[in-house]
């Protein structure tokens, strides 16, 4: 069974952020809420809308994840550099990602 | 360098006091994303995969040393301390928040910058050949001209909802420097048999998902006409232009579905209507932005400088750099200095704010306070003193910025890629990243000898891969990144789309694929001075599809 999470970008700075299990706004992917029901996750979806409304937040859908056992994975190379709120580039001269806190 | 007159800074102070607004409101619940998302693309700003994303506009790639500044200083204040230099000559900030966007452009109008039609479907910034004005190939410079295309091409009212997108490059040179092929409209300076100057306009080139080398549909323009001319191309691009169909909406779409000649028929005919009118240029305002263009106080100098010879026979390495990164000016004892954007391992085309503080010292101290962004992503100081080039590349040199690799394989340029940007289907620095480590041996570099590989994270082809000699395509394979390898294609005089070789490799197969590539051109080139791209034409795909894809199961390529 497919397993999904809501994830949007925060209004103000553009964050990425996930729909938590408080129905909470959090940066970190682990925390996200999983939706193991495609009725359960449209009616997620659905209720971002407030959130939409509130400008707390842009843009929200539906991602699939991978349920393993060290808990919920994202399942592409986008949601996984999404959820890592960073470029992989790695650290190195002539990249600057060292300066980016996330 | 121009300078904004008094409509200029006028409306660039509205156009802030505007946005500002509009950011307001839409902070304040007053606009909907929907409502906001087009208010806030016509002021250059994106929402990427982490952040905000704000592009702003460097007319026809000149900066002056104290606009390089303001944007240190905003990489600075505003950022995480860099900023990403772009295939259109321009600057992209990767991480502003939306509450501080206004005041962002409120210091960019302070030293005569913005962020106006660096997206949506309008005339985006006009491009132009990085050596403008000093090349010794030039028939004319072109940033008066590309200058008087930006003041006309500014919120013309007209053209602001185009069909999609519209990119207009000129070159002044005879060596094309701006490919200007690949573009909406490109512009060539040409002399007819009477000798006068004009433009060879070239409409209909492109790369995204439908490549294509534009047709020229006018081979002499009197420089008079250059704007009556343009808007009647945009004229029967946004009558005929398709709308239907976001993938067929530019304007290489309708050239080819109209074909050239009757394309152009329909240009003459909306031109001869509106030529002699109101936009047929004065000659008084073109000799006014002339003047803003008048070539620096240069000094007599002798076309060979001691002090630089003696230097490059003392330093095998500057030797190098002079080789690779400097060019010839068209002023006897000047050079022209490419700095190299793309150090070993670096993201190709970003510069920490102390580097561009550093830039524009040099520019100030050796370059008459200017500096160039190229196509290519590195930057240009377009004025320098030869007797000056050893204490220019020991400035470089301290912060790394001296690699000599302009016109090399690591001279790679890569769009932002799935590290950054909400379109890619595939990450593109760190395929850059990986190759600038594995050719990083300039000895073999100088032997590979000139050869363009340029990166794409999608196939909207920022990374202008279509042009590479060695194009690099990202493509999504079930959300997993993959990466298809195109031969050669060039965005110079002997423009050419680069071929498909096979199937794409995955991540940690490139750089091998690559490398196979430069070895089989080493082996088959018919000498030291046949490039890369002209082995490629006499060859074919054939021998290099057969080492790449062979018989050997373990170089087989993982996806099909």
């Amino acid at each position: 069974m497919t397993v999904q999470i809501v994830t949007a970008n925060r209004l103000r700075d553009g964050a990425v952020v996930y729909l938590t299990t408080a129905r909470t706004w959090s940066e970190v992917f682990a925390e996200s809420l999983p939706l193991r029901d495609e009725a359960e996750a449209n009616a997620a979806l659905e209720a971002t809308k407030a959130d939409v409304k509130a400008r707390k937040i842009v843009g929200p859908y539906l991602a699939e994840v991978e349920e393993t056992p060290d808990g919920i994975q994202p399942n592409s190379a986008r949601e996984r550099i999404r959820a890592s709120r960073l470029p992989t580039i790695t650290p190195d001269v002539g990249s600057w990602t060292h300066r980016i806190e996330g | 360098m121009y300078r904004y007159d008094e409509f200029d800074a006028t409306f660039v102070a509205e156009r802030v006091k505007q946005f500002r607004g509009q950011v307001a409101r839409r902070l304040a619940g007053e606009l909907t994303e929907d409502e906001f998302r087009p208010l806030r693309l016509q002021n250059g700003l994106y929402l990427q995969l982490h952040a905000y994303m704000l592009r702003i506009a460097v007319p026809y790639g000149v900066l002056s040393s104290k606009k390089m500044r303001k944007l240190a200083f905003i990489a600075r204040r505003y950022d995480k301390g860099f900023g990403h230099f772009t295939t259109r000559q321009n600057i992209q900030f990767n991480w502003p928040h939306l509450d501080e966007i206004p005041d962002i452009l409120e210091h960019l109008a302070e030293v005569e910058m913005h962020a106006i039609q660096t997206s949506g479907n309008c005339i985006r910034n006009t491009t132009a050949d990085h050596f403008a004005g000093v090349a010794p190939d030039e028939i004319e410079d072109p940033r008066l001209w590309a200058e008087i295309i930006r003041q006309w091409s500014t919120l013309h009212p007209e053209f602001a909802f185009l069909p999609r997108k519209f990119k207009i490059a000129v070159t002044g040179a005879s060596h094309d420097r701006a490919a200007v092929k690949f573009h909406d409209i490109g512009l060539k300076m040409v002399k007819n048999d009477a000798g006068e100057i004009g433009f060879e306009v070239i409409v209909g080139g492109g790369m995204g998902r439908t490549p294509a080398i534009g047709p020229t549909i006018r081979s002499f323009l009197p420089k008079q006409h250059l704007l009556s001319y343009l808007e009647a191309i945009l004229r029967v691009y946004n009558l005929l232009g398709r709308r239907d169909n976001l993938y067929k909406a530019r304007i290489k779409i309708l050239v080819t579905a109209t074909g050239t000649q009757e394309f152009a028929r329909l240009v003459e005919e909306e031109w001869n209507r509106i030529k002699d009118g109101v936009l047929t240029l004065p000659e008084a305002e073109v000799a006014r932005i002339q003047d803003y263009f008048t070539p620096p106080a240069y000094e007599t100098l002798p076309a060979i400088s001691t002090e630089l010879e003696t230097a490059k026979r003392g330093d095998a390495i500057f030797a190098r750099w002079v080789r690779a990164n400097t060019h010839a000016h068209k002023v006897d004892g000047y050079s022209i200095v490419t700095v190299s954007l793309k150090p070993e391992g670096g993201a190709p085309g970003d510069a920490s704010a102390d580097q561009m503080d550093l830039i524009a010292d040099l520019a100030d101290e050796y370059s008459f306070g200017e500096v160039r962004v190229t196509h290519h992503q590195n930057l240009v100081l377009p004025n320098v003193r030869k007797q000056d080039l050893d204490a220019l590349w020991q400035r470089l040199a301290a912060v790394r910025l001296a690699n000599p690799n302009v016109g090399f394989l690591t001279d790679i340029i890569a769009c932002p890629g799935l590290d950054y940007c909400n379109l890619a289907n595939a990450r593109s620095i760190p395929i850059a990243q990986r190759l600038s480590r594995r050719f990083n041996d300039f000895q073999r570099l100088e032997e590979i000898g000139e050869l363009r590989l340029n990166i794409s994270g999608c196939i909207n082809a920022c990374g202008h891969h279509h042009a590479g000699n060695i194009g690099i395509l990202g493509v999504d394979k079930q959300g997993e990144e993959f990466y298809q390898i195109t031969l050669g294609g060039s965005s110079k005089d002997d423009s050419s789309i680069g071929k498909i070789i096979g199937p794409a490799f995955a991540i940690d197969q490139v750089a091998d694929a690559v490398e196979t590539i430069v070895n089989v051109y080493l082996e088959k080139r018919a000498g030291a001075d046949e490039r890369f791209l002209e082995t490629y034409r006499r060859i074919g795909l054939e021998p290099f599809k057969e080492k790449l894809y062979g018989n050997s199961q373990a170089r087989r390529p993982a996806a099909e």
